[in-house]
């Protein structure tokens, strides 16, 4: 019998909820159905061209970036995670939260920071050169390995966080049981720990996989032209928006079958667990060369990761001190000013349409509904740039109707109301990060088991007891989560914020984009500072919030 | 009215509060673009142009508002804004893509003799849509101490194959790759510009995505000969005077050093069509001219005009005659042969 929490409370089934989860649905789905309804209309001469040219070369370097980034994140993201939550060595407390710092610096900035102190001209290659001959070996930085390296090392933080929530939310006795049988710490780990965290693991590693499908400002930087390159190439080189339209499209359909097979993933492993009071997986304390090892592990990825970059933008910023005038310190702070906007009122907006979906999904109790609305998780997957074109062209449109019909009716055309407002940016927003803080509340709902609900209900709680005193509080870290995700995510963002902002509305993600572009590195540093100053409160803020949770599970 | 109906009707009311809050932030953001003393700017080009239009606002009183963006986005956003484009003018580093934004009726013909008189005829369209303001020289550069210039003549000289290994250039994906090979076609036609770029490809040429990289990487001995704009030498130069690297006037025994500007043109819908005009005016004169030209170590356009001490003593030159609306015209076919070549 399916259960339905909410069945007894209305007379007859409510037609609003589902028409709502439908049009939510249905408008973040809607750029991405613009975008790819260019495949109807094939541009077969672009095809061929591309076919016979640079396709062949964008596919294999997509494949190669999508299985390097997967294998990275998975290896030092469930590696790390498996370490601090097993294992007791020196600076494991601090590392803990440490791990997850380098998420606040943007994967394009880490790009042409790791470009800047590698490089042939850079400082370590000079050295090398100085020290063993101008024909040392040194690895070339420009390459597919360059872009590998330099993402995964912004992408790992995602497959940390979840993992160390795979295993921290695990029961210690399982692991106990398997370790008393006989099994080594090491077998238990990839017998019975691993599997239990697979899905929050498969989920990290896919939103690393979907974030390197869809990065296009790295890619070039490294000169590695993946697929998500190929849509600029054609758009902006070829000047074929429908072309570039169809490319993304394939893009979007891939990025679907990606989904899919995560999905199928998790609901083969579904299980409602949770440890409650139950200790969790026994700390081992290391010692000797183990102890040194496991902190250098953590030490090093840390300082390659957040370290060594931030290093080099101090080294920046003081020299551009040196020249620093007020009025650009006035920009500068007009400009976090605009950023910190964006990233609240997006945080705000993607979560609370993230837990409408999430939740009247649920409530409606149909398997249907629930796996329709996974569909707008799809916009993580595609290149801000293509979003923007999906949002600019409807949106545009409906200006324009707006105007025409204002002016005929009353004489008076408002102007943009959509895309020349931040309507239109934070609709984009939402698009293209609805599937982190979706994913983020959607887990912490699969928490609340059925028995959970019935037992309260059965307790004689009424319904909003249930959601006030239950339910709430088991999915706010969930809420909260997604909500600082998406924040430091608007930070960084880049694309839709240079195509769709309003009128000289720059954010200090576009200010970085611009020197960047120009290579002044200098006047990079203090900006792209900022952004990872404040992406790291929020981060702060979502790591104190989580460890508390647990002190209180186990307290 | 029961409870899922409240929770929903809350959320969407908080929903359209929201969207409200988000079209007041913006639209107060562009409260004044109505207000008649201001020029709102569409640009491609942002580097230096602050204190120009700081100097121009002293002068005039015309606040001047810009949003900086990649060029074809731009385009697209001016197409997809159409009549109610809070823009007045489009800014572009290329030729190429002012001779685009013309063919697509994005721009609107502007009769001035002040700029008819400073900027010269191959430097601006023929239809007065849009207008060169600076000149930058795409052309050799090299290190002294591994090549003479006795070694250097022509772009084309560069697929030699005494240059394997040693020549950096910009990849296929930026403009000024893509207008120099339309120069190219115009010179050569397709498949003699073709067997070019197949040239360099066979020359393992070393492809770097900043201009500044690649003098840099010249400068440390990745190659010996690069191919860039000649401000960024000049940029360089000017933070340490003993950056080593030479620039070397290509072509010059025939059509002359490839040439390209950055230019403006005046909206189709420019609400402040007069500021506008009078801005480009005075863009085109010579306190606009030394300041948009001189602070990016670029030509001027205006003949009249002096150029910054320091690219002046890279010396004369002569450059291609082609009017730099061929680049637009040609940049799909010079993409597409580029991709062919196997150029990235
Ligand atoms: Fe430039």
């Amino acid at each position: 019998m399916v259960v339905s929490p909410n069945t007894n409370q209305s007379k007859r089934p409510s037609r609003l909820l589902p028409l709502v989860l439908y049009v939510t649905i249905a408008l973040v789905v809607l750029p991405v159905v613009v975008v790819a309804s260019s495949l109807l209309t094939p541009s077969t001469v672009v095809w061929r061209h591309l076919a016979q040219t640079i396709l062949p070369m964008l596919l294999g370097n997509t494949a190669l970036l999508l299985l390097g980034v997967s294998a990275g994140t998975l290896v030092i993201g469930t590696g790390l995670a498996w370490l601090i939550t097993a294992f007791d060595f020196p600076g494991r407390r601090q590392f803990r939260w440490m791990l997850v710092l380098p998420m606040a610096i943007p994967a394009y900035v880490m790009g042409f920071i790791y470009m800047a102190l590698f490089d042939f001209a850079g400082p370590f290659h000079t050295f090398v050169r100085f020290t063993w001959g101008q024909d040392a070996y040194f690895p070339q930085i420009r390459s597919g390995w360059g872009a590998i390296l330099v993402m995964t090392l912004t992408l790992y933080p995602y497959v940390y966080l979840l993992a160390k929530a795979g295993f921290e939310e695990q029961a210690g006795s399982n692991f106990e049981a398997a370790k008393a049988l006989g099994s080594s710490k090491l077998r238990a780990f990839f017998t019975i720990a691993l599997p239990l965290a697979r899905p929050s693991i498969a989920a990290g590693v896919a939103l690393a996989a979907m974030e390197s499908l869809a990065d296009f400002a790295t890619v070039r930087y490294f000169n590695f032209p993946t697929v998500a390159d190929g849509i600029l190439r054609v758009w902006h080189g070829m000047m074929d928006l429908g072309a570039a339209s169809e490319l993304a499209g394939l893009l979007a359909l891939f990025s679907l079958f990606l989904l899919l097979i995560e999905h199928r993933n998790r609901g083969r492993m579904k299980y409602y667990q949770s440890r409650g009071k139950l200790p969790g997986i026994p700390v081992v304390k290391l010692g000797g060369w183990t102890a040194v090892l496991a902190t250098l592990c953590c030490a090093l990825t840390l300082f390659a990761a957040f370290g060594l970059p931030l290093l080099q933008l101090l080294v920046w910023a003081v020299r551009e001190f040196a020249i620093l005038t007020p009025a650009v310190m006035a920009t500068y702070w007009r400009l976090a000013v605009n950023s910190l906007t964006l990233a609240s009122l997006a945080g705000g907006l993607v979560v609370l349409l993230a837990l409408i979906v999430a939740s009247l999904s649920r409530l409606s109790g149909r398997r249907t509904l629930q796996n329709l609305s996974r569909l707008v998780t799809i916009g993580y997957a595609i290149p801000g740039a293509v979003i923007a074109v999906g949002i600019l062209l409807p949106l545009a449109f409906l200006d324009h109707s707006l105007n025409i019909m204002t002016s005929e009716l009353w004489g008076f055309a408002p102007g943009l109301l959509f895309t020349g407002s931040l309507v239109g940016l934070m609709y984009a927003y939402i698009v293209r990060f609805m599937a982190i803080a979706y994913s983020s509340v959607d887990a912490s709902m699969e928490k609340i088991t059925p028995n959970t609900v019935l037992a309260a209900r059965a307790l004689g709680a009424n319904a909003r007891r249930v959601l006030f005193d239950v339910q709430l509080p088991l999915i706010m870290p969930g809420v909260l989560a997604g909500a600082v995700l998406v924040f430091v995510d608007v930070m960084k963002e880049l694309p839709i914020t240079v195509m769709m902002r309003p009128m000289g509305y720059d954010t200090l993600a576009v200010w970085v984009w611009q020197m960047a572009a120009e290579s002044l590195w200098t006047s990079t540093a203090l900006p792209a500072l900022i952004i990872v100053l404040v992406g790291l409160v929020p981060i702060k803020i979502l790591l104190d919030a989580s460890s508390a949770g647990d002190k209180k599970h186990i307290g | 009215m029961n409870k899922k109906h409240l929770f929903a009707g809350l959320a969407v009311l908080l929903v359209i509060v929201l969207f409200g809050v988000g079209v007041f932030v913006g639209r107060a953001n562009n409260r004044d673009v109505a207000a008649g003393q201001v020029i709102n700017i569409y640009t491609s080009r942002h580097y230096g142009v602050e204190p120009v239009f700081q100097e121009f606002t002293k002068q005039t009183g015309i606040e001047v508002r810009f949003t900086t963006g990649s060029d074809a986005a731009l385009r697209l956003r001016l197409q997809a804004e159409g009549k109610h484009t809070p823009a007045d003018m489009y800014i572009a580093v290329d030729a190429g893509n002012l001779w685009l934004a013309g063919q697509d009726g994005l721009l609107a013909e502007v009769q001035s003799t002040i700029l008819q008189n400073n900027i010269p005829a191959n430097l601006r369209d023929t239809n007065n849509r849009w207008f060169g303001l600076t000149r930058r020289v795409r052309t050799i550069m090299y290190h002294p101490d591994r090549v003479s210039p006795e070694q250097l003549s022509t772009i084309e000289a560069l697929t030699d194959p005494k240059w394997k290994g040693r020549l950096i250039m910009r990849p296929s994906t930026h403009s000024y790759t893509q207008s120099l090979v339309s120069s190219l076609i115009a010179a050569h036609g397709n498949a003699g510009a073709e067997a070019i770029v197949r040239g360099f490809v066979a020359n393992e040429t070393i492809l770097i995505d900043s201009d500044t990289r690649i003098l840099e990487a010249l400068a440390a001995g990745q190659g010996d000969v690069a191919i860039t704009n000649h401000y960024y030498l000049g940029r360089l130069l000017e933070g340490n005077p003993n950056f080593p690297i030479k620039v070397f006037w290509a072509n010059q025994g025939e059509r002359g050093a490839h040439v390209n500007i950055s230019g403006a043109g005046i909206t189709a819908h420019a609400r402040n069509r007069a500021n506008a005009i009078k801005l480009l005016e005075w863009l085109s004169g010579p306190n606009g001219q030394e300041l948009f030209a001189g602070s990016n170590h670029e030509f001027p356009a205006n003949p009249k005009v002096a150029a910054h001490p320091i690219i002046a003593a890279f010396g004369e030159f002569k450059t291609d005659p082609l009017n730099i609306g061929e680049y637009g015209r040609l940049q799909k076919d010079a993409v597409e042969l580029l991709n062919r070549a196997g150029y990235r």
